[in-house]
């Protein structure tokens, strides 16, 4: 039996999960969405906080031209409608760190209409994800509790920083599926240049709505909605969680009720914090403040100009080009620096493509997550990797002696053919030398060599072995094979 | 040389007078302080008088006339009703609310008047928050009419209407959401102007219902208002709904000819519940225009009679959001002790607002909650835009409109306090320009039994030039704007 404690639980078959995802992208914009105030992370309390992101009496919000350029990005980029009139709207409720009363938001008509992303799995299977709408809006403030005694402090300087709600369709069926097809989104605000993804600063976050049924019912279950969530093991964490719950739940004869649940990631476990019946009526009503919002085609156009090659036209021709697979060559382009890395390798290999990116996302990949390093701050540059590759293709090194080649340079910051020269690494193609080491081989161990040719083909590993530690792992593996067949066979 | 008392003149007279040295914006501006200061245990039309500042501008003005090329309105002393922002001044918007607020920043409108030279006396009273007919829910007091001290002066903007009729200063900005320029204008025989909804700014003006709301002015005369519209007209980057089109010389059109100019006389204006005397008296000021060579067509506007009830459901739903930044957090009253962050919400909010305000607060949210806004909210913007055609297909047969301002004259004072639909119903005749957005005045043009009456004309948007043209050949012809209460003459 799953108790919620599992993350990894499996859903039983008789269960169906449904799952939609509503991604708030923080915009790159410089200033908020309706103000002049800065929108860098990190400033002192309240000093990016002007008298319109203060609510202050008679104060006008202006819309950030640049937002909606961001926002037009998105939609182009999952090839959305886009909506040549958009509304704003006042989202009415109480709460002090929303210094007006009101979220301006999008609401009957948003910005970004009926779009989609494909994802793939690990396995290779592809999945299409509907995107609903994506809509413009500000951020609230921020409560502050820590180091406050008593008092609830607030930082206004996140009041006011755009926002992009994306809504995806309740298209999911698994935390699995959520999470990559979060990803997938979120490499795509990172191509587009419109959000930094940082999620530990709460750029990138999610609310996940979750509910389960029957397989083979059409109807949806009831749902909850798990609010806030700013990482992905969390939303897959939190998404198992809340499935186990809710099986259970029913299975215990129980009934999931609609409601919003936060997850405490110490615990691991959701907990409720509000019913529907304790909801907001929001009181949703265009914004008398703003005009609507219109796109011209020339606008469009520009912006259309301005989209750089996207993560799936990327792929795509990585997979056709280099000859990668599918999954691969999504790996790869997951953030345009890595796809930019990988293709700056290539160039400097000049050839087998394939090899590069085993490299790429291999050892490389590992060490960069061993030591937690981001890309730019790699011990290997494109450079220095293509150097090593480039040995590995010429027959050098064997792949085997690159990995310790590689290992020594992430180390010490040297060039491959330093590092083969110091450590006398260079591979052994001398054909003379490696029958010379096979025949020392064959005289030491007689009793094998006699087993081998009445019969036991399996020995011919062992002579590998001996011949490979008798060259200091040097002898080019390709040779070697060819050369101890013959003399093996006498 | 005019003999004419400087209080008793014109802010086109004052102007003169400054330029060609006959008195000193001092002088002038220390007359005009004196006045409110006598004045205010009768009227109470400010809520705050800015003597020593006023002073002190007043002293830099006349250095910057006498160095010459100062701009037209250099030393003119005016009032800001107190809805509007003024940087290190009181800002009470008439409520215990904001009785402790004193604004960081200047309203782009006082900003205006301010580089274009004029000198603030100080801000007029004004209905709490703008809503109200009769200044009475003003949490400092009610204002008085200067004609007869027991009557309104209307609302919401009575203290402007008050201080411009008793010559407590020349001209004062006001704003209108349903008629509260116009309609004090009208109770207090003044000139009032309620221009184009996205002429003026509305940055640093606290809005009540932010789609009808509009800056404008209260003066004697149309040329003065026309001398102050140019200030403060014109794009404004923080305010998104201001309209970026050209500002026009108001003044230089002021004598245009009305031969052949249609006026239009609105059947729905002339209704049953308008008072035979303001009746007769509008009737007789359409005689003035037949003889300034005008002519008049009658037009319909069907759907006007549903500008009340339209009104009074999107206006309160616009309140009812643009309120809900009063909460007590960040500025403003603040209840004491509050127990938790709910008591501080409910205590700062039902100290901090009068009933009125309460009122429309609770008829918005309710309107616009989920369940019923499709009834309301959704059904009076539909209306609104009948009522927009109507007054559309009435320029198609006419240039302006003109009918009364007001059905009554000033009433007394709590008559109407009672009733708030009683109350509401002043507005019937001046509503529907604002839920259309357009341009509209009101000037005095005749008493019943002691009060002003006013004149109500209308124009299509952006028609201001031509509507101050035909409010001036008015007044060229009559003098019903230069009377002046025997109190205060």
């Amino acid at each position: 039996m799953a108790t919620p404690m599992d993350t990894t639980v499996a859903t039983p078959v008789e269960w169906e999960t449904v799952i939609g995802l509503e991604i708030h992208a923080q915009l790159a914009t410089r200033s908020k969405i309706f103000s002049s105030s800065a929108t860098a992370y990190g400033a002192a309390p309240n000093t990016q906080a002007n008298l319109v992101d203060l609510g202050y009496p008679g104060v006008l919000p202006v819309l950030n031209a640049e937002a909606v350029r961001m926002a037009l990005k998105f939609g182009l980029a999952i090839g959305a409608q886009i909506e040549r009139r958009s509304v704003f709207a006042r989202k009415n409720y109480f709460y002090p760190d929303l210094p007006k009363g009101y979220q301006i938001s999008q609401y009957e008509l948003p910005i970004v209409a009926q779009g989609s992303l494909e994802v793939v799995m690990e396995d290779g299977t592809r999945k299409r994800v509907g995107i609903t709408r994506a809509h413009l809006e500000e951020d609230a403030g921020k409560s502050l509790h820590e180091g406050l005694p008593g008092v609830t402090g607030i930082d206004l300087n996140r009041a006011g920083t755009p926002l992009i709600e994306i809504v995806s369709e309740p298209d999911l069926r698994s935390a699995k599926e959520a999470v990559a097809y979060m990803k997938k989104v979120h490499t795509l605000v990172r191509y587009l240049e419109i959000c930094d993804g940082n999620m530990q600063e709460g750029s990138f976050r999610c609310d996940a709505n979750v509910s389960v049924r029957p397989k083979g019912q059409e109807k949806f279950g009831t749902r909850a909605e798990i609010k806030n969530l700013n990482s992905f093991r969390y939303v897959e964490k939190a998404i198992n969680y809340e499935i186990a719950r809710q099986i259970e739940l029913i299975d215990s004869g129980g009934k999931v009720v609609q409601e919003t649940r936060l997850y405490d990631p110490d615990k691991g476990e959701t907990r409720s914090m509000r019913s529907k019946e304790e909801a907001n009526d929001y009181r949703y009503f265009p914004d008398p403040d703003l005009l609507p919002v219109m796109i011209e085609q020339s606008m469009l156009d520009a912006v259309r100009r301005s989209l750089p090659e996207l993560p799936d036209q990327k792929a795509a021709r990585f997979a056709s080009q280099h000859g990668l697979t599918d999954y691969d060559a999504g790996v790869l382009t997951a953030s345009r620096e890595m796809a930019a890395f990988y293709e700056d390798v290539v160039a400097k290999v000049g050839k087998e493509p394939k090899l590069c990116a085993n490299w790429v996302m291999g050892d490389f990949s590992a060490f960069l997550n061993r030591d937690g390093l981001d890309l730019p701050d790699s011990k290997v540059d494109a450079a220095a990797l293509a150097g090593l590759v480039t040995r590995i293709v010429d027959n050098t090194i064997s792949g085997k002696i690159a990995k310790e080649v590689f290992e020594a340079m992430w180390a010490e910051g040297k060039p491959a053919d330093a590092i083969i020269e110091a450590k006398g690494l260079r591979q052994i193609t001398d054909t003379g030398a490696i029958e010379t080491a096979i025949d020392e081989v064959m005289a030491k161990n007689p009793g094998q060599l006699a087993d081998y040719r009445s019969g036991k083909d399996k020995l011919f590993g062992f002579f590998v072995g001996q011949v490979m530690k008798a060259t200091g792992g040097k002898a080019n593996p390709a040779q070697l094979n060819e050369l101890l067949k013959k003399k093996l066979a006498g | 040389m005019s003999a004419l008392p400087i209080h008793a003149r014109t802010l086109a007279g004052l102007a003169k007078g400054l330029k060609q040295r006959e008195f000193s914006s001092v002088e002038i501006t220390r007359e005009f302080l004196d006045r409110i200061a006598a004045s205010q245990p009768a009227l109470n039309a400010f809520v705050t008088v800015t003597r020593d500042a006023a002073l002190a501008q007043a002293a830099v003005a006349d250095e910057r006339l006498k160095a010459g090329g100062a701009p037209a309105l250099t030393g003119i002393p005016i009032a800001h009703k107190d809805i509007f922002c003024t940087e290190g001044v009181l800002t009470t918007c008439g409520s215990k609310m904001l009785s402790n607020f004193v604004s960081p920043y200047d309203a782009t409108v006082v900003a205006r008047l301010r580089e274009a030279g004029t000198v603030m006396l100080g801000k007029a009273n004004m209905d709490e928050f703008a809503m109200g007919s009769s200044n009475e829910t003003s949490f400092f007091g009610p204002v008085r009419n200067p004609w007869n001290t027991a009557m309104v002066p209307g609302g919401s903007s009575g203290g402007s209407a008050a201080a411009v009729a008793a010559r407590l200063a020349p001209a004062a900005t006001a704003t209108d959401t349903g008629g509260s320029i116009r309609q004090p204008a009208a109770l207090c025989g003044v000139t009032g102007i309620k221009p184009t909804y996205g002429r003026v700014s509305r940055y640093g003006m606290i809005a009540f219902a932010s789609s009808l709301d509009q800056g404008g002015l209260i003066s004697i005369s149309a040329e003065d208002a026309a001398l102050l519209l140019g200030a403060i007209s014109g794009f404004d980057p923080r305010d998104s709904t201001s309209v970026d089109s050209p500002v026009p010389d108001y003044t230089a059109t002021l004598g245009d000819s009305l031969a052949g100019v249609k006026i239009g006389l609105v059947r729905e204006f002339f209704d049953k519940g308008l008072d035979a005397q303001c009746e007769a008296r509008i009737r007789e000021a359409l005689a003035v225009y037949e003889k300034l060579g005008a002519k008049l067509v009658e037009v319909s506007c069907p759907n006007l009679p549903l500008s009340v009830p339209t009104y009074y459901v999107v206006a309160p739903a616009e309140c009812s959001s643009n309120l809900a930044r009063f909460d007590g957090v960040r500025f403003g009253h603040r209840c004491e002790n509050p127990k938790n962050l709910i008591d501080l919400y409910r205590r700062s909010r039902g100290e901090g607002f009068g009933a009125e305000v309460k009122r429309r607060i609770m008829t918005g949210t309710y309107v616009l909650s989920a369940g019923y806004y499709d009834a309301y909210y959704l059904k009076a913007q539909r209306v609104r835009e009948l009522i927009s055609r109507d007054f559309a297909n009435a320029f198609g047969e006419c240039d302006l409109l003109v009918g009364p301002t007001s059905p009554t004259p000033a009433f007394p004072l709590g008559a109407k306090t009672a009733d708030p639909i009683t109350m509401y119903l002043n507005d019937i005749y001046t509503i529907g320009a604002n839920l259309a957005g357009l341009p509209g005045m009101s000037i005095p043009c005749g008493f019943a039994d002691g009060l002003p009456v006013g004149l109500q004309l209308v124009g299509p948007h952006f028609s201001e030039a031509r509507m101050l043209n035909i409010a001036h050949r008015f007044q060229t012809e009559t003098d019903w704007h230069l009377r002046v209460p025997a109190a205060y003459a």
